[in-house]
């Protein structure tokens, strides 16, 4: 679905990926834990082009990125991103920042467009909400509207950075909830998360990142019971 | 005494407006500054859109032509900008002065607009592109239908208030024989040997139309807030 090959990346001086090789497979759900600073956000953003490796590919259903930048808003529309800030559109209704990119991206009709937007509303419990504005939502309310705001584009992949990092606690299983129903309708999701317990329920597989590498992988079990590296354990450790 | 003063001053009034339907060079200047304010400006913000997405995007040739741009209008007199273009760079060109007046000032106000809308467009979260962009639109298609609409926002006050300025600035455009208001009141001077009419009308009316453009942008932004 999609495989990572040898990706670096450097800030200036800073050198955040050192060689990150992974395969991602369809409907595999993946969580990327690790200390702040690790490269996490930097390795997500790069499987979408926000940011541009400076060396290694990303080959995104038989299609490598790097041989087609081209075409990198296309690609784009297959991998779905769902931010920690939420990033919702202020100036835009609910309805409307669900619709705004199938309408001018995908060329939807409106109201085809906006039927889709309502059952994704739905989906995410928030139909009622159709008509607000954004800053009239609390926080845990704009993260699924994000999430279905994503999901109108039919993405293959969804990408989630610390989704629930910025809410308060009283909110973050209403993320959750929803995020667990939608790997089990069995899409193909990339989650970075301080949220160990999530990892553990849903992930079939967690990457520990360490210093811009995937220090250690393996199944829930493997990493979070029987973690065979030392840095992998120390980190646990602290956060278990 | 006291009836006298009024006798003088009511005849002062007769002879600047109502003689011979003076008030008109009033009228016609009003116009014509109007007109001149509105053409800049129409001018102004398209080329400073330009400019200010050149500076932004910060690239090569463009950003190099429009940080030099900014530069010599900001750093000299809109006055010598105006002659420079009329009496040297348009001299041959046959335009009518009210074109070239519109282009000059467009010019002038261009710079400036620029510089508000990049301000405006660098406020605007960082995070709004991305979420755009992650989405799939292009980098126009987020630009027209995210960040312009946002940042839009965040420069109406400034905009407005170049609006006014731009306004008050017009009145040098007698420099090149354009008749606006403030010609038009000094015409009326001239002609009636008495120079104390004329300007204070002159002035009034300017300040009637900086103060109407204030409170209209006042009554818009309060609209565009009550969205949020
Ligand atoms: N746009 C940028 N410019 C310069 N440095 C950056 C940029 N983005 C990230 N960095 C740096 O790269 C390093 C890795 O950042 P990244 O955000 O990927 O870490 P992270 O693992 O997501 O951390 P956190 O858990 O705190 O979110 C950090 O040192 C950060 O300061
Ligand atoms: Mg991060």
């Amino acid at each position: 679905m999609i495989s990572v090959k040898n990706l670096y990346k450097s800030f200036g001086k800073i050198e955040v990926l050192k060689g990150i090789d992974v395969q991602i497979e369809r409907g595999e759900v993946v969580c990327v834990i690790g200390p702040s600073g690790s490269g996490k956000s930097t390795f997500l953003r790069c499987l979408n082009w926000l940011e541009e490796p400076d060396q290694g590919d990303i080959i995104l259903d038989g299609v490598s990125m790097t041989e087609h930048k081209k075409d990198i808003d296309k690609l784009r529309q297959k991998a779905g991103m769902v931010f920690q800030q939420f990033n919702l559109f202020p100036n835009l209704t609910v309805l409307e920042n669900i619709t705004l990119a199938p309408v001018k991206a995908l060329h939807l009709q409106p109201k085809q467009a906006e039927e889709n937007a309502v059952r994704l509303l739905a989906r995410v419990g928030l139909e009622e909400k159709a008509s607000a504005y954004p800053n009239r939502l609390s926080g845990g309310q704009k993260q699924r509207v994000a999430i279905a705001r994503a999901l109108a584009m039919n993405p293959e992949i969804m990408l989630f950075d610390e989704p629930t990092s910025a809410l308060d606690p009283e909110m973050v299983g209403e993320v959750l909830d929803v995020m667990k129903e939608l790997a089990k309708s069995g899409m193909t999701m990339v989650v970075v998360t301080h949220e160990m317990g999530f990892a553990r329920e849903v992930a079939d597989r967690v990457l520990y990142m360490d210093e811009g590498v995937i220090y250690e992988q393996g199944t829930p079990t493997e990493i979070f019971v029987t973690p065979k590296k030392p840095r992998t354990k120390e980190f646990l450790s602290k956060v278990l | 005494m006291f009836e006298a003063l009024i006798r003088s001053f009511s005849d002062m009034i007769y002879l600047a407006l109502i003689k011979e339907d003076r008030f008109n060079f009033l009228v016609n200047g009003f116009v014509v500054s109007v007109q001149l304010t509105f053409s800049a400006a129409v001018i102004g913000v398209a080329l400073g859109l330009v400019i200010a997405i050149f500076k932004i995007r910060n690239k090569g040739a463009t950003a190099a032509f429009a940080n030099a741009y900014i530069t010599v209008i900001r750093g000299t007199p809109a006055v010598v900008q105006l002659t420079v273009i009329y009496f040297v760079i348009l001299a041959k060109s046959g335009l009518p002065a009210m074109l070239i007046a519109s282009i000059a000032f467009g010019l002038n106000s261009a710079a400036y607009v620029a510089e508000i809308v990049r301000g405006g467009i660098m406020a605007v979260d960082k995070g709004q592109t991305e979420a755009g962009r992650s989405l799939g639109l292009s980098s126009l298609q987020t630009m027209r239908y995210i960040v312009i609409p946002q940042a839009v926002k965040n420069v109406l006050p400034a905009l407005g208030n170049e609006f006014i300025v731009l306004l008050k600035e017009t009145s040098i455009a007698g420099y090149i024989s354009i008749v606006d208001l403030n010609k038009g009141g000094q015409h009326i001077s001239s002609i009636t040997y008495n120079g104390m009419v004329a300007p204070l009308c002159v002035a009034y009316i300017y300040l009637l139309m900086t103060t109407s453009m204030a409170s209209a942008l006042d009554r818009l932004e309060r609209r565009m807030r009550a969205g949020d």
